[in-house]
């Protein structure tokens, strides 16, 4: 009973959040730049907009790979909150992340088609990056389910620092933030104009939105399993990371994908396995 | 309720999709200078996309002319409903002073059907905001219509 609730709650407050975050990041940014931004409701806007605008679709496929990467995300997010197993969490949002690649493949568009082939060059650098993260809970707990991580009488933090800062990098391209932010990006006017998002219009374009919100809540829950044992410290830990996200978003410049598979696979698969070895050895 | 608060959120949503159809570039930087942090048109919720499929809002400057209404009219079927079409400058309105020329079709009018009237040589930025917005105005009171 209590993990249904659980599960109601999550489905039902995760995209309101993530539509929060998304335009508090926006205020953010344009304070950044100088500039006063939109209001902080205004993802809402965008999106019921989007709900109210014209059926347009390329083909058939469009309709069932939003629904499916929507279902995909909310289905993750809503296990997350069940203390499910990590594991399968994982793949469930894999699932959703592949569906979006089709979708954009389902169309003939250059635009489209370039995009999914970099949508998944980024798939293949954060995937293993997330799948060590879950790998260190095992050490540590002796089990992928967060219950056991609730179990811990220390924060993970303590345990696995590295394996954060490869979750950052991870967090980065998820959320499709510069320097990562080459399959698509909230600026319309990259070379790309918004890669995988080109052939979506209006409500298919609106789910997509909405289920971005839900994977923003999926990966940040994630950070906040580092810090179980305080709440208030968790929520430092989440608005000092995301705030580091968007300042990394504002200076850098995006780069290329051979530089972002390096840098992934390198670094932040490096630093996941030092710490994988420490807690090994420990 | 929700058919309430999308109605409401098309005017504060507006995304704007810019069209140049062979101008002399004098309105189209007065168009980007409204995104700067000057007068910050994302403030009110306005961005600018570069997908016809994204946009509400089609702002066109420039003189229409035979080689380019097909794009002009290409771009504008492929935006979703409802939308707004916003001719800009003195080209865009009437054809301005090419309004003679061989090549030359006229204003926008005269391929796609034109919400707004945005004049000067070029148009100012603040006449250019108030041109969407009174754009917005109009989509809303088309929309009703349609209903």
């Amino acid at each position: 009973m209590e993990t249904l609730i659980l599960v109601i709650i999550g489905l039902l407050v995760a995209p309101l959040v993530g539509g929060l975050i998304a335009g508090l990041d926006r205020r953010v940014t344009a304070w950044f730049q100088s500039r006063q931004g939109p209001p902080i409701m205004q993802a809402f806007y965008d999106v019921a907009k989007l709900f109210g605008k014209e059926k347009m679709v390329v083909n058939q496929w469009q309709i069932l790979c939003a629904w499916v990467y929507l279902i995909a995300a909310a289905t993750s997010v809503a296990l997350f909150f069940a203390q499910g197993d990590l594991l399968l969490v994982f793949f469930v949002q894999a699932i959703g992340a592949v569906f979006l690649v089709m979708g954009a493949m389902a169309a003939k568009s250059p635009y489209s088609q370039v995009g999914a082939q970099r949508e998944l060059l980024q798939i293949l650098a954060y995937e293993p990056v997330l799948i060590l993260v879950f790998v260190g809970f095992y050490m540590v707990t002796g089990s992928f389910s967060i219950d056991a991580i609730w179990a811990q009488d220390i924060p993970l933090l303590a345990k696995m620092p590295l394996l954060y800062l490869a979750l950052g990098y991870a967090l980065t391209i998820k959320l499709r933030k510069s320097p990562f932010d080459f399959s698509t990006s909230h600026h319309g006017h990259q070379e790309l104009v918004k890669g995988v998002l080109t052939e979506y219009s209006g409500p298919y374009l609106a789910l997509i939105e909405i289920a971005h919100w839900y994977e923003t809540i999926l990966v940040l829950g994630v950070c906040a399993l580092f810090w179980h044992t305080n709440v208030a410290w968790m929520a430092v830990l989440l608005l000092a990371t995301y705030m580091l996200e968007i300042l990394v978003d504002n200076t850098m410049a995006r780069m290329t994908w051979r530089w972002m598979l390096k840098r992934v696979w390198v670094l932040g698969m490096g630093l996941s396995v030092v710490n994988l070895i420490w807690l090994y050895a420990r | 309720m929700f058919g309430s608060f999308i109605k409401k959120s098309r005017a504060k949503s507006p995304w704007i999709m810019h069209f140049d159809c062979g101008s002399c570039n004098g309105c189209d930087i007065e168009v980007l200078a409204c995104l700067t942090p000057l007068y910050d048109v994302e403030r009110f919720g306005i961005i600018n996309v570069g997908n016809p499929k994204h946009a509400d809002v089609l702002l066109v400057t420039g003189t229409v002319n035979h080689r380019n209404k097909k794009v002009l009219k290409n771009i504008y079927d492929q935006m979703p409903e409802p939308k707004a079409v916003i001719a800009i400058g003195a080209c865009g309105n009437t054809g301005g002073v090419f309004r003679e020329a061989y090549n030359v079709v006229g204003g926008v009018d005269k391929v796609i059907p034109v919400d707004v009237y945005v004049p000067g040589c070029p148009a100012k930025p603040e006449a250019i905001i108030d041109g969407v917005v009174m754009g917005l105005a109009k989509f809303a009171q088309k929309v009703e219509e349609a209903e």
